[in-house]
């Protein structure tokens, strides 16, 4: 198969004029402190609040550029499968759904994936894109993230999953189910090789995301204050009655509850990266 | 017995049954042709309600209070069954039962989700929805078949894992990733059946098999029919709507190459014929069980990982 869609350079200055077509976003508003932010400072800071330290929900292709060395990678061609495989419609068309996600975010479906350079090793990054339908895992990402595991097992490669997700897609049913069983066979595979396999979580990881290859990494990061969690919050104060502490299902709460190995800054994720790579594949760097 | 909203005419007629029969043995008249009569237009309705189920309709079935439990099945199928409990880290979680047990003359281990049948041991066994450290006893429990070399039997009915706090704060996900990872990683033979509700990621924690069968009346579902109506139709209200749109029936999974077979069941549902449904669940995993009987480790591991990797995938299979 032809593995290559494009090879992507981190552009290299910002275009001035951007500003002018979309003036609504000459200014963010932190969700962490409700300041009011220059967009071209959070660009600049990895968009991460420089009051607060809030981490921005991040676009998929700025995740990657911000990962591989120089910016530098080739963007995967991920294979087709079956589109609305069950006919699905509830108040709106599956089918249509799709449409306006696929117009409104340039992609195919809620995942990319690129191989490239990080620290001079071969990684391959996969990332899910939340705004593509809540980032929700139907056949297309699951297939997705097979994909990237056969590349990475062709290349002797790293894989570096970045899970942003809402879960199972519902509109594909039990199909998306099946999901979670595949991915898990899928990063087997990579642990048979002794190929690491790595998890960066990021806001928000929950549902069958969180309760398949997301909670499989032989190293587990997150960044800060994503939740991450397998039931949502509102289910839980609904069966619980009462209100949830207000770190629950935040990366701090996992981390001290024992379920991942460290919060690290988006700043810092690629550096340790380098280092965790650097430790678990040092004879395969070239 | 308790019957479902589309059940009121088999109802009115098993009442009608019941009266006739405690007038009779009051004053001891004949009664024999008029009951005959009441027994076939019984079964007649009973017919015409279970031929053509709609998909809400098998949830309601699949969920019935008096459809056999894993603890049925386990009294009905295995003989010498030998419970194990606990998670060795946490807790025992009733959720989740299992143990070794002996079934056609081998030994084996069953483990299953466990919903309790009245309102104190649907208590204990908290409906059947498990929390991490009764996925993590399933995992115990099937490693413990694999060092045996012994199959394992799984049955399925939960209505999802339990979503609560003290889940979340012991790792839910991650026990269920573990979980359907170890299921998957299995070097002896596993064979699933979901005997009611296969609700989600709790459900396919233990539904990894070589093979997955499941009884005709149940359902295996990504999300409940309420909880998706709740989300996509704004309204818990459209649950029937949800259900035809979700395809979740057994008879929609073969068809989408995510379960193996159908085990039928005795027209009326489990729920009315429990002993029938039972015995046609033995006599399937007899069947599937055998397949495997002769398959090296290597080969058991292979073809359910690759069986789950072809799911779904364009042009796989066909
Ligand atoms: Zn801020």
């Amino acid at each position: 198969m032809n593995w290559i869609k494009s090879i992507r350079r981190r552009p290299v200055a910002h275009n001035k004029d951007k500003a002018k077509d979309i003036p609504d976003n000459i200014w963010d508003t932190c969700p962490g402190c409700s300041g009011m932010l220059y967009h071209a400072e959070v660009e600049k800071s990895h968009f991460i609040c420089p009051h607060c330290g809030h981490h921005f929900r991040l676009a998929p292709l700025k995740r990657l550029d911000m990962l591989f060395d120089d910016g530098q990678y080739t963007l995967i061609q991920l294979p087709k499968t079956a589109d609305d495989p069950l006919a699905f419609h509830d108040l709106k068309k599956y089918a249509d759904r799709l449409k306006e996600a696929r117009k409104k975010t340039k992609n195919q479906d809620a995942f990319i994936a690129a191989h490239g350079k990080i620290g001079g090793h071969s990684v391959v990054v996969g990332a899910f894109d939340f705004s593509f339908m809540g980032g929700s895992m139907g056949c297309a990402v699951g297939e997705a993230i097979v994909t990237a595991v056969q590349l990475a097992l062709l290349q002797e490669a790293a894989l570096i999953l970045v899970p942003a997700s809402g879960g199972a897609r519902m509109q594909e049913g039990i199909l998306s189910l099946m999901q979670m069983a595949r991915t898990s066979v899928a990063v087997d595979k990579l642990k048979k090789r002794r190929l690491p396999y790595i998890v960066v979580l990021t806001d928000p990881t929950t549902g069958g995301v969180t309760a398949s290859f997301a909670m499989l990494g032989d190293l587990t990061l997150a960044e800060p204050g994503a939740t991450i969690g397998f039931a949502g919050s509102r289910v839980i104060e609904q069966t619980i009655r009462e209100k949830l502490p207000p770190n629950f299902q935040k990366s701090d709460y996992l981390l001290e509850h024992g379920m991942i190995d460290a919060v690290v800054p988006r700043s810092e994720l690629r550096g340790t990266l380098i280092q965790a790579l650097g430790l678990l594949m040092p004879s395969r760097k070239g | 017995m308790h019957y479902l909203d589309f059940e009121s005419a088999i109802q009115e007629i098993d009442r009608k049954i019941d009266d006739l029969k405690s007038k009779a043995s009051l004053d001891g008249g004949d009664v024999a042709d008029e009951l005959e009569r009441l027994n076939r237009k019984l079964g007649h309705h009973i017919r015409l309600a279970y031929h053509r189920l709609t998909p809400w309709q098998k949830a309601l079935v699949a969920r019935h209070e008096g459809r056999p439990h894993t603890s049925d099945y386990i009294k009905a199928l295995f003989a010498d069954f030998l419970p194990l409990r606990g998670d060795r880290a946490y807790a025992e979680d009733r959720a989740v039962i299992g143990g070794f047990a002996r079934f056609g003359g081998r030994t084996l281990m069953v483990i299953g989700h466990e919903k309790g049948h009245d309102t104190e041991t649907r208590l204990a066994h908290n409906f059947g929805m498990a929390k991490p450290e009764g996925y993590r006893k399933a995992v115990r429990l099937m490693k413990l078949a694999e060092q045996y070399r012994v199959p394992v039997v799984t049955l399925v009915d939960t209505s999802g894992a339990f979503p609560g706090m003290e889940g979340e704060e012991r790792g839910q996900g991650y026990a269920i990733a573990a979980c359907t990872d170890a299921c998957l990683n299995l070097r002896v033979p596993v064979v699933s059946v979901i005997i009611g509700e296969g609700g989600s990621g709790g459900a396919i924690a233990l539904a990894a098999g070589n093979r997955v069968l499941m009884l005709e009346h149940s359902i295996y579902s990504v999300i409940s029919p309420e909880g998706c109506a709740s989300i996509l139709w704004k309204d818990g209200k459209f649950a029937s709507k949800a259900a035809e749109a979700l395809c979740f029936t057994a008879q929609d999974l073969l068809k989408l190459r995510v379960i193996d077979d159908i085990i039928p069941e005795p027209v009326g549902g489990a729920h009315r014929f429990a002993a029938e449904a039972m015995e046609a669940v033995r006599a399937a995993l007899q069947k599937h069980l055998a397949d495997w009987d002769k398959a090296t480790p290597d080969a058991l591991v292979h073809q359910r990982q690759e069986k789950f990797l072809d799911m779904t995938r364009l042009g796989a299979a066909e």
